[in-house]
């Protein structure tokens, strides 16, 4: 056979792919990613922090809590970010992976953050119990102890006391860390608490949401979800106290368990529906890339009380 | 005899009749795919315009001198990110109501000014340092809540409590628009600003400098390749199996989802070679490579389009393969070329995908000076608008999709208006 290519295309190839440059990131500029839920409480630390001191401004990325502590944990060096952000605690098994690249991460607990199930303002303030949301939305019930698949179609099929109107509910999408914490604490606790089911059962078989048209999913988009719930006051959204918080001419947010989602509710833990917020460090690039220690210094002093953090709508710790 | 020629008048009123009717289609669907591209930028449009006023309040302003600078008059740095300059800002606000005595009343009444205002001020003074010590009358930035108000978008009626402004403030805020002390002015900042996380002070230059990078690298990268690679396959390559096993993965690759390309630049770029991450030169090589196969498709089109009489003439003549292309042929396809290379840009800079993977979707403030440096896109920019909670960032993604609508159209007409001035018909 011929030679295929033409020599000079092919050693302008060669020149293009194999000159192995090593520019890794600009040394000085700290790279944050992870969860999508801390990324706004993230961004106005990181405009502050670089409005006020000399260092340069980090760089966020919104990858989720799962993707963030991957790409942390993959190593040490410029080609790895410094900081991941989590809406959830790091799991054991992503520990191990840290260590086994030798990352050493240094938690902080930046504060909490609320679930809501929220309703357009155009319609009663309702009040559910846990078990009421989780036979609304849930693929399957339990009714004298038999799983059976999800037959409620009206609110007051589930609790006369709820009004007659079709169950509409919208949910983020599985890749949102809202949508892990709404499963975990609302849909395993009433399957743990109510149904006395063991951890490996509960994970089983409560973990789906309906599929059947009366709980739909949304983009990872809460203004999304608070459009549509103006669109229709009979609808239900899912989603983060800090939109609510936003929207307070449009949506409320139901009572979960006789208690509403508030400022004052979340922060001394009576509103259980929330989870804590933390960022993680890495302990070997503190010193490495410049300015690490002063921003998260920084970012504890802006979540406290009366800070900033809290106008948009965090809860601090 | 009569009867025949009458089944032909009809048969021939039928058909103009089907041509009418045909006509009639043709227009009906171009007026639908009009009215539905007008709705949506109409509808952008009346969202977004209100984004190119921005409400600002005039404070008089006095700083002491010797606060700021050192001992030799100038501009310090290390005094200034010590000065309270918000504090200096909310005193000025402060002044204008005096019967304002409560500390939680005075707590709203500063909410009222963005707090980037207080950056604002050091900003003057670095370029003023003059000004110390004079009463100056600045015009500085309102919160994004006050913004909505001013511009009607702000719902009053609803509770108190309900309200991200309470009574007070809505008082305030009229008082001082009645005064003339605040209003909406041209909003300079959205252009001339990179991204905040205050809505009022967020701008777009950042990911335009981004996107301009990103495309400059993709050009480069892309350009090149692609029409040596068409010159190859038509001059050069001989028909056969590999020829057909190439030709029929350029079209593949034109149709694979753009998000792949991503993934590629990902393992490639960034883990193989070592490359920065968020950076516009792993951006523009990603989105190249996304692009290749447009222009190999429309160089190779307009190649094939150049008469083969003006290659066989100059082969006659002497000339070699390569400069019958390089001499001859290529000038006269460079129109096309240049059409479709334009039209392969347009799609790039539209695209969000890729650029996710290697880390471009990304707040950040600063705008880049540097193909290395952090960049974010337009597309990217408007989707993370679209995603924050503020009220406030609503008009501004509205507006951004305007400015890109704008430079894509620009773009495309472009490309039209080359390919009508060098076209050449043979």
């Amino acid at each position: 056979m011929k030679i295929f290519f033409k020599p000079k295309l092919f050693i302008f190839l060669c020149l293009l792919f194999s000159v192995n440059y090593t520019i890794a990131r600009e040394g000085n500029q700290i790279s944050i990613v992870g969860s999508s839920t801390v990324f706004p409480f993230a961004t106005i630390v990181a405009e502050r922090f670089a409005k006020s001191t000399n260092f340069k401004a980090p760089v966020i990325e919104s990858t989720g809590s799962g993707g963030g502590l991957k790409l942390f944990c993959s190593g040490i060096g410029l080609g790895f970010p410094d900081i991941t952000n989590s809406s959830r605690a790091i799991k054991s098994s992503e520990k191990e992976i840290c260590a086994k690249n030798g990352v050493t991460p240094v938690e902080y607990l930046i504060g909490y953050d609320g679930i809501t199930f929220s309703n357009s303002n155009d319609n009663k303030q309702l009040s559910f119990t846990k078990e009421d949301i989780f036979k609304a939305v849930s693929a399957v019930v339990y009714e004298n102890g038999k799983m059976i698949e999800n037959p409620f179609k009206k609110w007051s099929d589930i609790n006369s006391s709820l009004p007659e109107i079709d169950i509409d509910v919208l949910a983020p999408p599985p890749s949102s860390g809202t949508r892990d914490a709404f499963v975990e604490l609302v849909l395993h606790d009433v399957c743990k608490s109510e149904y006395k089911m063991d951890k490996k059962t509960y994970k089983e078989n409560c973990s789906a949401l309906r599929e059947d048209g009366f709980v739909t999913e949304v983009g990872e988009n809460d203004n999304l979800i608070i459009e549509k719930l103006t669109d229709n006051s009979e609808r239900f959204g899912i989603f983060g106290f800090s939109f609510l918080d936003q929207n307070r001419d449009r949506v409320q947010g139901s009572f979960v368990d006789g208690i509403e989602p508030s400022f004052d509710n979340i922060a001394d833990g009576s509103y259980k529906v929330s989870r804590p917020l933390y960022f993680y460090v890495k302990k070997e690039h503190i010193g490495v890339v410049p300015g690490i220690e002063d921003y998260t210094d920084y970012f504890m002093s802006l979540a406290i009380e009366g800070g900033p953090l809290e106008d948009a709508g965090l809860i601090p710790n | 005899m009569k009867k025949n020629s009458l089944q032909i008048d009809r048969k021939l009123i039928a058909r103009k009749r089907a041509e009418i009717r045909l006509k009639i289609y043709g227009i009906v669907s171009i007026s639908i795919a009009l009215i539905m591209l007008s709705t949506l930028i109409i509808s952008i449009g009346l969202s977004g315009y209100s984004a190119l006023q921005q409400a600002y309040v005039k404070l008089d302003i006095i700083i002491e001198g010797e606060k700021i600078t050192d001992e030799n008059g100038m501009f310090s740095n290390k005094k200034a990110l010590l000065f309270n300059w918000d504090g200096a800002v909310s005193n000025a606000l402060l002044k204008k109501f005096p019967s304002v005595k409560k500390r939680s009343d005075k707590k709203s009444l500063r909410s009222l000014m963005s707090s980037n205002s207080g950056f604002e001020l050091r900003e003057y003074f670095k370029q003023n340092p003059q000004d110390f010590d004079k009463k100056i009358t600045l015009w500085l930035t309102a919160s994004d809540d006050f913004d909505q108000y001013l511009k009607g978008r702000f719902n009053v009626e609803v509770l108190e409590k309900d309200r991200r402004l309470n009574d007070n403030q809505l008082q305030w805020i009229d008082f001082l628009s009645e005064n003339r002390i605040a209003d909406l002015k041209f909003n300079t900042g959205f252009f001339t600003n990179a991204d905040s996380r205050e809505p009022e002070s967020a701008g777009i230059l950042g990911a335009v400098v981004g996107s301009s990078l990103t495309l400059i690298i993709t050009v480069l990268f892309a350009l090149p390749l692609a029409v040596m690679a068409s010159i190859y396959l038509e001059y050069f390559a001989k028909p056969g199996r590999l020829t057909d096993f190439i030709e029929v993965n350029i079209n593949n690759l034109a149709a694979i989802p753009s998000i792949v390309f991503g993934l590629l630049g990902l393992s490639i770029f960034l883990s193989l070679f070592g490359f920065p991450r968020s950076a516009p030169l792993v951006g523009g090589l990603c989105l190249g490579l996304m692009t290749i196969p447009t222009i190999i498709i429309a160089t190779r089109a307009s190649i094939r389009a150049v008469p083969p009489s003006i290659k066989d003439a100059a082969l006659g003549l002497g000339a070699s393969k390569m400069q019958a292309a390089l001499h001859h042929v290529i000038p006269l396809a460079a129109p096309g070329i240049l059409t479709g290379t334009i039209i392969g840009m347009a799609q790039a800079l539209g695209e969000t995908a890729p650029l996710l993977m290697i880390g471009m979707v990304a707040f950040i403030i600063e705008t880049p000076n540097s193909f290395t440096s952090a960049a974010t896109a337009m597309p990217v920019q408007i989707f993370m608008w679209s995603d924050s909670a503020e009220r406030a960032f609503y008009e501004r993604s509205s507006l951004a999709i305007l400015f890109l609508v704008g430079f894509l159209i620009a773009m495309n007409s472009l490309a039209v208006i080359l390919r009508r001035k060098f076209e050449k018909k043979w």
